[in-house]
């Protein structure tokens, strides 16, 4: 079954339509990449998914509930979870209280501290960071704060917005190899990305983006060898 | 001349402290919502007009009268933002701004329809003898207004630092988008904040009423524009900053009016302002944004 299928998805921004209906599907396990060049409808394309955005026409079903015209905020409780671009960590909360703001939807308590525990075990920095505040860490510490702040929700599926936007070389690889992580422990992924060329490395499946339409689509590993690909988006 | 000064700090405290709750209003609502919002002088003297139905026309007790004082104020407040500013929530922030001064004269309207603009007197409901400590007399209003503000700026502290809400409540100041995605809802907090700023408000209007002991219309315009600039004064948008800039207002108007001159004592509040804020343009305790990428 598909954890995630858009049909027809318009957007508009004002009088420009970002996204020209657009359909993909996401199967649940996989980590599934959508990559195109800046302005292609990647960022949109996220917010109307999770709900920041109300599309101009089109469906969008999530674990086989319709959810095209619910709420941001009751989208997280239905188990899909949003890393937004730029990292968004509330810089002026501590980086515990930065992860129990991504728990908020939830009232089992001991799962709640549970799933910290794993978080600290898959973040070791966050918890030698603990009562910091969000702000002074560095860009590659937020990112996976952004990370743990998604996950404390304990989503189904997770939608990462360009998780390895300015960071180091070192960082990418290490964001990288979490995602996998993530995806392994039973998370499914939509990934979106302008390093196309680690995006399709860990992805299933690929959608390509051009200019608020997808102009491909398919196995991520054909598309890393397809020539128009390579020639666009892995500069080769 | 000790016992002057003393009694003149006492004076400033207590009026600094009516100026701090108000201004705790403004600088949360502006923390979480983004505007200033006028009218929010006005829920002061619809405070302290529902506090005089309460007690001389329905003839409750004090304490019920002052329950229903902030319940009404807070359920005002709350109604305000729904009707007038929550339309707005994507206008250009001049249209909301001219909105709340709009929501100020309508309020103040309202209350000269059904009250006239004759004063009414009204006799204060806090009775408590003075207090003589050495030469200094405290009068029982003002040891009233120091414990109460007291012990609602410790408990909005704990409030906004260790409570879900709270801290649901600074994510939506910072982050409204990221705040939403954690799945706050963020109407629901803004709504929160415009009912806990107008039941300070209330409370504020008790105060001050028990104090001034006269009932007019634009009673709120006053103390509502000095607690604006006091909560610009500690910093807008921050806590600590709406108490502190309070406190300090209170301060100097009443030593500024005691030792320097009465009439001049406004201009001395508003000339403080303008140099704290060419030294230190985000206010005392302004917070300094926090960027790293």
């Amino acid at each position: 079954m598909a954890m995630l299928k858009v049909t027809d998805m318009t957007v508009n921004y004002g009088v420009i339509q970002a996204v020209k209906g657009i359909s993909f599907q996401v199967e649940e396990g996989e980590i599934v990449a959508l990559i195109g060049a800046n302005g292609a409808g990647k960022t949109t394309t996220l917010h109307t998914v999770t709900g920041m955005i109300p599309p101009k026409a089109g469906t969008i079903e999530f674990d086989g509930k319709d959810i095209t015209k619910t709420p941001a905020h009751r989208i997280v409780s239905m188990g899909l979870a949003h890393v937004p671009e730029g990292r968004r960590v509330f810089a002026q909360l501590t980086v515990l209280e930065n992860l129990r703001m991504g728990a908020y939807t939830r009232k089992d308590k001991d799962g709640i501290e549970k799933t910290l525990t794993e978080i600290y075990r898959r973040f070791p920095r966050l918890e030698e960071r603990k009562s910091q505040l969000a702000g002074t860490l560095s860009g590659g510490e937020q990112q996976m704060l952004a990370m743990g702040r998604a996950l404390m929700s304990k989503p189904k599926m997770i939608v990462m917005d360009e998780p390895s936007m300015g960071l180091s070389p070192l960082y990418v690889s290490e964001i990288f190899k979490i995602i996998q992580d993530i995806n392994a422990s039973g998370t499914t992924v939509l990934l979106v990305e302008q390093n196309a060329k680690k995006a399709l490395s860990i992805a299933d499946k690929a959608y390509v983006l051009e200019t608020g339409n997808i102009v491909l689509s398919g196995d991520a590993k054909a598309l890393m060898n397809d020539d128009s690909v390579k020639k666009a988006y892995l500069s080769e | 001349m000790l016992t002057s000064i003393m009694e003149q700090l006492i004076n400033g405290l207590r009026t600094g402290s009516i100026y701090a709750l108000i201004a705790l209003g403004y600088t949360m609502v502006y923390g979480i919502a983004k505007m200033i919002n006028f009218a929010h002088g006005d829920i002061i003297m619809v405070g302290a007009y529902t506090l005089y139905i309460g007690i001389a026309l329905l003839h409750l007790p004090v304490i019920p009268a002052m329950v229903l004082t902030a319940a009404v104020c807070s359920v005002l407040g709350m109604l305000i933002e729904k009707i007038a500013y929550k339309p707005l929530r994507k206008a250009p922030p001049l249209a909301v701004l001219i909105t709340a001064i709009g929501m100020s004269y309508f309020l103040q309207s309202v209350a000269l329809l059904i009250f006239s603009s004759t004063p009414i007197p009204f006799k204060s409901v806090i009775n408590l003898n003075a207090v003589q400590i050495g030469t200094v007399n405290i009068s029982g209003i003002t040891i009233v207004t120091l414990a109460v503000t007291t012990v609602i700026m410790i408990c909005l502290t704990l409030f906004i630092n260790k409570t879900k809400a709270g801290s649901a409540m600074r994510a939506v100041s910072e982050d409204r988008g990221a705040a939403e995605l954690m799945g706050i809802n963020v109407n629901r907090t803004i709504s929160m904040t415009f009912a806990i700023g107008s039941a300070l408000a209330a409370v504020a209007g008790i105060l001050y009423i028990c104090q001034y002991q006269s009932l007019r219309p634009t009673l709120g315009a006053l103390p509502g524009i000095k607690a604006f600039v006091a909560a610009v004064l500690g910093g807008i948008g921050s806590v600590p900053g709406a108490m502190l800039g309070g406190i300090v207002l209170g301060l100097i108007e009443s030593l500024s009016k005691a030792y320097i001159s009465t009439e001049l004592a406004d201009a001395i509040v508003f000339g403080v302002l303008v140099i704290v804020l060419l030294v230190r343009p985000s206010g005392l305790l302004g917070k300094k944004k926090l960027v790293k990428v």
